[in-house]
């Protein structure tokens, strides 16, 4: 794809152990920013995506051309204001938009890694966007903020590099990847590696895609994402192009063909080996585990502000376990704000334009970039 | 600012740890940072409100105090400001505990059942009171358990809670509340202010 010349992209030197135990280095980061950084480097916002997510936060993304996937939060004039702020955003190690991944062309074999990638985790994948910050010679962020697996990055980045950052946003998200959510993880994983077309991971990428798998692993997902209230009203029973049901098996009803659509649309743009590792990475996410049991402590020597926020439909990461993370912060006396937002949007509120959302964000942060250093005691 | 608010920032020394319990619009949070250099979070439970006072940058946690003290550890801020709101809760009393559990002060106002107006209208009217303070009527109130100055004071006695200062406060007068002028202030107090320790 020509495009995907045209990116920003940074290659990262320097040996990164893995979690894994293996090394990396000379890999490439891919990146996109936005806005300008200021003279006295104290504007730059570090924003993680999730899943699906990639470089492109804002705009047009170049590769999809669709506008990005954060751009109701991200632009001038918006809640992460580009007139104010220097936003960077990166592609995480393992995805498939020009950063280090499965994808990633051998040079030896001149085909895709596939399942030789090694294993990363959140953690390597914050280590390594960590980078940016001496690319840009940026000794202090000001911000850094994510939602869904974007917010466990924000987590982990925190308790990795407990002052580099003076705000942190984690959105919709947990400190330790549940049950349920590894259960539906595991379906998508499922999906994938039982589609003929995936080969062990091995497959070309050309003539051979796993893309029936990926596409119902995305539909699986994709009703993880919304809330039973807000199907019912947009879709309620209604049927797709009919006046009556087929008794068959195409898509009659309204909610099946929107699915489909949803799928089919996905695997133009995603790695199935990447959804592979980057479900993997939620997994095994579980700072709580990595700081002996105790939350607390991974933000102990942190003096970041950190705002909370989750959404009453959002089940798959819901209220309670955004609220263990502010009840480990105030426990060790942070600086902590938390506020629930009322919306039937579900988990995918966090992308999608919920003005209460959006607003509070754009107040906390303007209103924290002018106080944030007077206010410290 | 409400009156209440300048008698409460008096009360708390420069550069302490604060807690304010249902901050509201978190106003005298505010007032406190910028003019007490204190660090102050705020609990609040209405989930607009809580935005306000994010907006405004100030560290508020969406919770309700009858369950959300908990996760504060013992003794975690220097005072515990519980304004107006004592008469809300289900259980008054153990929120009491858990803010003289949470803070090694607490500051705690209560709107004054026992003032004349209130004792008049109950008198002479025979219908449950309302007032500036006391706005609702017996069918909407969110007030459960209302108390006169006498009944807090008389509390934190049985409790052995000590009292280190009682102030009233009727429009924007304010006076010292002491055991010997008790029954007076009882009568003519609109809103009274303890400082309390365990």
């Amino acid at each position: 794809m020509s495009n995907f010349d045209k990116m920003k992209s940074l290659i990262i030197q320097q040996s990164l152990k893995l979690d894994c135990g293996k090394e990396i280095s000379n890999f490439p980061l891919a990146y996109e920013t936005y806005g300008n950084l200021n003279e006295k480097k104290d504007n730059a916002i570090l924003i993680f995506h999730a899943l699906t997510g990639d470089q492109f936060a804002s705009d047009i993304n170049p590769v999809t051309n669709k506008e990005g996937w954060w751009n109701y939060a991200v632009g001038p004039g918006k809640a992460f204001d580009t007139e104010k702020f220097f936003v960077i955003c990166a592609n995480v190690i393992g995805g498939c938009m020009g950063s280090y991944g499965p994808g990633t062309i051998d040079p030896v074999t001149n085909k895709p890694i596939g399942t030789n990638f090694p294993v990363i985790t959140i953690n390597d994948m914050v280590n390594a966007q960590y980078k940016l910050l001496d690319h840009f010679k940026i000794e202090k962020l000001f911000a850094v903020a994510g939602g869904s697996m974007g917010g466990m990055q924000v987590l982990q980045f925190v308790s990795n590099f407990p002052n580099k950052a003076k705000v942190a946003l984690p959105i919709a998200c947990t400190a330790s990847h549940s049950a349920q959510n590894i259960a539906f993880n595991e379906l998508g994983r499922q999906a994938i590696m039982s589609d003929i077309n995936w080969k062990n991971g091995l497959y070309d990428g050309k003539t051979f895609n796993p893309d029936k798998g990926l596409a119902v692993a995305r539909m699986a997902a994709h009703i993880t994402y919304l809330s039973k209230k807000g199907l019912q009203e947009k879709f309620g029973r209604n049927l797709q192009e009919r006046s009556d049901l087929k008794f068959g098996f195409d898509a009659d009803f309204q909610i099946e063909s929107y699915l489909r659509y949803q799928g089919s649309v996905f695997v133009d743009r995603f790695d199935a080996n990447s959804y592979l590792y980057i479900t993997r990475a939620m997994d095994y996410f579980d700072l709580t585990k990595q700081y002996g049991g105790n939350l607390s402590r991974a933000f102990k020597d942190s003096k970041t502000k950190f705002f909370i926020i989750s959404f009453t439909s959002d089940w798959l990461y819901p209220t309670s376990e955004n609220k263990d993370i502010v009840i480990a912060l105030n426990a060790i006396g942070s600086d902590v704000g938390f506020v629930e937002i009322k919306t039937d949007k579900g988990h995918d509120s966090f992308l999608l334009d919920v003005p209460d959302f959006l607003s509070t964000i754009k107040n906390y942060l303007n209103t924290t970039y002018l106080n944030i250093d007077e206010r410290r005691i | 600012m409400k009156e209440e608010f300048k008698v409460i920032s008096e009360l708390i020394d420069e550069k302490s740890r604060v807690l304010d319990v249902g901050c509201g619009d978190g106003i005298l949070m505010e007032y406190l940072s910028k003019n007490k250099v204190v660090d102050v979070r705020g609990l609040e439970i209405s989930k607009e409100k809580v935005k306000k006072c994010l907006s405004n940058g100030l560290a508020v946690v969406e919770g309700d105090a009858e369950y959300d003290l908990k996760q504060f550890p013992d003794l975690s801020f220097d005072y515990v400001i519980l304004s107006q709101t004592l008469q809300a809760f289900m259980s008054p009393e153990n929120v009491i505990k858990d803010l003289l559990r949470v803070g090694k002060k607490v500051i705690v106002t209560i709107p004054n059942f026992g003032h004349w107006k209130v004792r008049l209208d109950l008198l002479f009217k025979g219908e449950m009171p309302i007032t500036k303070n006391l706005p609702y009527e017996w069918y909407n109130t969110p007030n459960l358990h209302m108390c006169t100055i006498q009944d807090f004071y008389n509390f934190c006695n049985n409790k052995g809670i000590n009292i280190f200062k009682t102030i009233s406060l009727n429009g924007q007068k304010t006076s010292k509340i002491t055991s010997s002028n008790l029954k007076f202030k009882n009568l003519i107090s609109e809103l009274g202010i303890f400082l309390l320790e365990k």
